[in-house]
């Protein structure tokens, strides 16, 4: 029974990571760039939920909304300043831009309103917990996982039922075929980084949620994980991230109802590595000849 | 004659860098130098020592690393359990610390070599990590509260390893082995098919990289008087990071050059740790988006004195291949 109960606890968190790395996929997918700041574009998400549940006293879909709005407004803004001039500058120029990135908004927030951390009303949502064989769900994680499918489900539709979507699609397979066969390529990636940034946000208040705690430093550590995750499903491919957030906020959870939660942070990283090593390409991946 | 030339430069750079050490050996011993200077002497050394040990690594070998401050950390705590607890003196500890760090990228790199670019990146930030983590829970040395080491480090110390450091990568670089390592940078696949056995040359860079940079982690221990998992993180390997790529990417001097001046910014804006990061990171968005190529592009210092074309490797060739 603790086995499923770790289990149940590692799908939460697995659909948390599984949001923030559909963005990282998503944006290396199209622009092939480790968009660095992703992590802190989710910290935004949470303080924006925070703000709007306790400020504007706004129930929990709509700060959520709110806070995938701001953050999509601030993924295009850092795509427009800080990427759209190095389209065509080397890839280590643009990481060293995300990192900057980054950075900025971490001790721009601190800036702003100090480091001190926040929490969210515990309030917000009737907690009862559903007993299931044994196995306790809070009615919080239970509302969580939902949340999370819809918004992946409704994700999937984006991109493979609508005209952007197959636009995002084409551009990821070949960038200057599409803009030749009339597709508006910035567009597209402005798009991308909206969709991915919202996502994130999403991610942030539904993190706040689970975990009460906030703060401004908060983004580095699950964004880095979100995007072993997104390795771990193979870079690039959409379905890979979803799995990949799953299998690895899972895998966590295991480590730490085995008792090693202190190495909890560390498994991630071994994971990546093991994979990187035995099949770089990722679960999903396909392996891509080089050619000269 | 050229030859002779090159000799003489070399030994002129010597007996300026000696004037140098013994200048600033009687500026400490008068006491003119307050603690504070000194202190922020050291560090810039230190910082000099790992930005030139990265420098091999991507911007000669174009390997591109972003877990450079986990082998700081590997040598940082050999050398602080050598003297700490076992009592060996400290040339000794320095030299274990940066031999065991020299393992360790050996341990790494051999597997992680085969990744390219991005792949290559991720798995060096997911060893710096690693390492951070384990150091945290291993409490021989102390855990998330770390280590109390005893101050050893002095400015003979300091500057006999970033002479030798200097020394040994700027002649490493020169010779056979240099030109091997920066033909892997330019074209991978092009280096392999004239018969350079890439993967070797790939380790090799990195093994002497982490040789120095865990060298610098001895003298960083010995320096600080604690040495905590916490300051290993990754924003430690970006600083080293940034120091590299504000340089120039394949410039020995832009990397010392961005480690001296980022150093002295990053210390005057100590009372004001937000402002600084502000700072710092606006420099990084607006140099990479105005001057990709930073500082001194892939050009040395010394190549704007002579008109003789001194080996500066090439140019960077753009967004293909290499790095990242």
């Amino acid at each position: 029974m603790e086995l499923i109960q770790q289990l149940v606890n590692g799908i939460s968190l697995g659909s948390i990571y599984a949001l923030i790395a559909l963005g990282y996929t998503m944006v290396y997918g199209i622009v092939r760039l480790i968009n660095f700041a992703h992590g802190d574009v989710f910290m935004i998400g949470a303080f924006v939920g925070f703000y709007a549940i306790t400020g504007l006293h706004l129930g929990f879909f709509p700060a959520l909304l709110l806070a995938m709005v701001v953050c999509a407004l601030l993924g295009v803004f850092i795509e427009r300043i800080a990427y759209k001039p190095l389209r065509n500058a080397t890839r280590i120029a643009a990481l060293i831009t995300a990192i900057g990135v980054s950075l900025f908004i971490e001790y721009g927030m601190i800036y702003a309103r100090g480091a001190q951390p926040e929490a969210y009303p515990v309030t917000l949502l009737p907690s009862k917990s559903i007993e299931v064989f044994g196995v306790t769900i809070s009615s919080q994680a239970l509302l969580i996982l939902c949340t999370a499918i819809i918004l992946m489900i409704f994700l999937q539709l984006i991109v493979h039922k609508t005209k952007i979507g197959k636009a995002m699609r084409a551009v990821s397979y070949d960038a200057e075929a599409a803009r030749l066969m009339g597709i508006n390529v910035d567009h597209t990636i402005s798009a991308t980084f909206a969709i991915g940034s919202a996502l994130a946000g999403a991610a942030g208040v539904i993190f706040g949620i689970y975990y009460i705690k906030i703060d401004p430093l908060m983004g580095i550590i699950p964004g880095l994980k979100a995007f072993v995750a997104a390795v771990l499903g193979g870079i690039g491919i959409i379905p890979g991230a979803m799995v990949g957030g799953l299998a690895l906020g899972v895998i966590e959870s295991l480590v730490s109802g085995l008792g090693y939660s202190l190495w909890r942070d560390g498994v991630a990283f071994i994971v990546l590595i093991l994979i990187l090593i035995f099949r770089p390409s990722g679960l999903f991946g396909k392996n891509v000849r080089e050619k000269v | 004659m050229i030859t002779f030339k090159r000799i003489n430069g070399f030994w002129l750079s010597i007996v300026l860098a000696l004037v140098f050490f013994v200048a600033v050996q009687l500026l400490i011993s008068g006491g003119i130098l307050n603690t504070f200077y000194i202190n922020t002497l050291f560090f810039m050394v230190i910082n000099i020592i790992l930005a030139v040990s990265l420098h091999l690594i991507i911007g000669i070998t174009g390997q591109f690393s972003i877990g450079h401050a986990g082998f700081l950390a590997v040598g940082a705590y050999a050398s602080a359990i050598m003297t700490m607890k076992l009592q060996m003196p400290f040339a000794l500890a320095l030299l274990v610390g940066g031999v065991i760090a020299a393992l360790a990228g050996l341990f790494i790199g051999i597997p992680s070599l085969r990744l390219k670019g991005d792949y290559l990146a991720i798995a060096t930030l997911g060893f710096g990590e690693i390492v951070r983590i384990t150091l945290l829970n291993f409490d021989y040395v102390g855990g998330a509260s770390g280590m109390t080491v005893t101050h050893l480090t002095s400015w003979p110390w300091v500057f006999a390893c970033l002479l030798i450091t200097i020394i040994v990568i700027a002649n490493f670089t020169n010779s056979t082995h240099g030109r091997a390592c920066i033909s892997i940078r330019e074209d991978e696949i092009a280096a392999d098919s004239m018969g350079i056995n890439t993967t070797y040359y790939k380790v090799a860079a990195f093994v002497i990289g982490s040789f120095f940079a865990g060298i610098a982690g001895g003298l960083y221990a010995h320096h600080f008087y604690i040495i905590q998992p916490t300051n290993f993180g990754f924003l430690k390997s970006f600083d080293i990071l940034i120091f590299v790529v504000l340089g120039g990417l394949g410039s020995m001097s832009g990397a010392v050059i961005a480690a001296i001046l980022l150093t002295v910014v990053s210390t005057f804006l100590q009372d004001y740790p937000e402002t600084r990061m502000i700072i710092y990171s606006m420099v990084l968005i607006l140099v990479m988006i105005y001057r990709p190529k930073g500082l001194l592009g892939t050009k040395e210092l010394t190549s704007f004195f002579r008109l003789r074309r001194a080996v500066e490797g090439g140019k960077q060739s753009d967004n293909k291949h290499t790095v990242a």
